[in-house]
């Protein structure tokens, strides 16, 4: 069974580590918050100013002047603080953030990102998606296999505008875990999904990639 | 006695500043923190063909959408204009340019501008559109693009609270890009929430010094909230 939504994300907070600062995409990443686990303390970085998002708010504690970078209003951690812009992006330019966790439209062979724009289809811009890629520590792309008319996105080479080149670190899909092998360019397969084979994860993937060893099931 | 920087209604802070084909700096996140009296006093202006450096564009009705749907702006220098549906239209139809920036990229080329800094080299964009036809330099072994600072001809900001020198106070997410938009305009006009007596503001927690800031009022915020998201009390 390939994994929904809240396993996706479930599978990708296992990859958190205590007194990470993190900045979750918007959509499936955003849900990675709901599985920290209880005995760590894992700072969220939302880039329009905040670091040390919390939950959303209770009806009688929303404010305006208090929202993610998804535009949703939103709560503060103790010890949460506000920034400007121009020092939000410090903290993801200058390498202070240990993760980012984003989504994608496609992720080729050697771990290029596209995520921000379908010509004469889709325009909504990158926001901070090309500076997180290009800035933060370690990359994990959490996504669909593949869209929904079947199609693989995980192919040889872009066909849409990039995010970033060689970026993508590690890739959680509803099938598989792939880990990017620096030395070869190729990701690496190292996790299927519950009753997923690796002839599934073949079927659907365009792009050249390794089978680890060690291959196991992912556990969440 | 210093020029008196107050204004008394929106149009008052204006008047003057406005001309046709400007490039104007509005602070922002989505509907966070904008300037949104000003924006409507600057659409009502009647001023056109505008080039206008924001993170986003509003939404159809809030906003710089409204400058949107009068036609008034030909030029965006954004990062994200999703939740705008006239912004996607008219964009597609070719009427309408849109210069995209990476968001930090873009907080970055303000800050510049308002410190006297030409241009900058930085790794985001690297080997996508974004970095085409910049110049490209090795620092240390690695690649870096150049991008350029913006330097407004007006700046438009809204802070919580702010006094008769300019001094400014943001509160929360809100303070998103004002501080750095409103150092890189040729003029700046701030809107608060609050304009306080001198010696109200404490001087270790201004955010925006009042060398800054060139008129400011004292406006009635709306501030329209774009995604409402709430958890049961428990």
């Amino acid at each position: 069974m390939p994994l929904d939504r809240n396993q996706l994300a479930k599978r990708a907070a296992q990859e958190l580590r205590d007194g990470f600062y993190v900045n979750l995409g918007i959509g499936i990443p955003t849900l990675v918050a709901n599985y920290v686990p209880a005995d760590m303390t894992v700072w969220l970085q939302s880039e329009n100013g905040l670091l040390g998002m919390g939950a959303f708010p209770t009806e009688d504690a929303v404010d305006a002047d208090l929202i993610n970078a998804g535009k949703q209003t939103v709560t503060g951690v103790p010890g949460h603080s506000f920034f400007s812009s121009a020092d939000s992006f410090g903290m993801i330019r200058g390498g202070h953030i240990d993760l980012a966790i984003l989504g994608a439209m496609e992720v080729s062979q050697e771990g290029d990102l596209a995520n921000w724009m379908i010509p004469g289809k889709l325009v909504k811009g990158m926001g901070g998606a090309m500076d997180l890629v290009a800035g933060v520590k370690r990359r994990i792309v959490v996504m669909d296999h593949a869209n929904k008319r079947g199609d693989a996105k995980v192919i040889p080479a872009c066909t849409l505008p990039l995010t970033g080149k060689h970026c993508v670190d590690m890739l959680i899909t509803d099938l598989c875990v792939m880990l990017m092998d620096e030395t070869s360019r190729r990701f690496v397969l190292m996790e299927v999904a519950p009753g997923v084979s690796v002839d599934d994860v073949r079927s659907r993937t365009t792009a050249d990639f390794r089978i680890s060893p060690n291959l196991s099931e992912i556990q969440l | 006695m210093a020029v008196n920087k107050v204004h008394h209604s929106c149009a008052d802070a204006l008047q003057g500043l406005v001309r046709d084909g400007m490039l104007v700096a509005v602070g922002g996140f989505g509907l966070c923190g904008i300037p949104e009296n000003l924006i409507i006093a600057l659409r009502d202006s009647g001023i056109k063909g505008l080039t206008v450096a924001s993170n986003n564009a509003g939404v159809d009705d809030w906003g710089l959408g409204l400058l949107l749907k009068t036609r008034q702006i030909r030029r965006m220098i954004s990062s994200y204009v999703g939740e705008n549906a006239e912004f996607e239209r008219q964009f597609m139809a070719g009427e309408l340019e849109v210069e995209f920036t990476p968001q930090g990229t873009l907080a970055e080329r303000l800050r510049a501008g308002g410190a006297g800094i030409p241009a900058f080299y930085t790794r985001t964009g690297l080997a996508t559109q974004i970095a085409q036809g910049k110049p490209h330099e090795v620092f240390d072994g690695e690649t870096f693009v150049m991008e350029r600072g913006i330097r407004a001809d007006l700046s438009l900001v809204k802070a919580w609270r702010g006094d008769c020198f300019g001094n400014l106070v943001y509160r929360k997410t809100a303070r998103n890009f004002n501080p750095m938009v409103a150092t890189c305009g040729k003029v700046c006009v701030a809107e608060v929430e609050e304009l306080v007596p001198i010696g109200e503001l404490d001087p270790d927690q201004v955010h925006t010094p009042g060398i800054f800031v060139d008129r400011i009022v004292q406006t009635t915020s709306v501030k329209r909230i774009e995604q409402r998201t709430v958890t049961s009390a428990r």
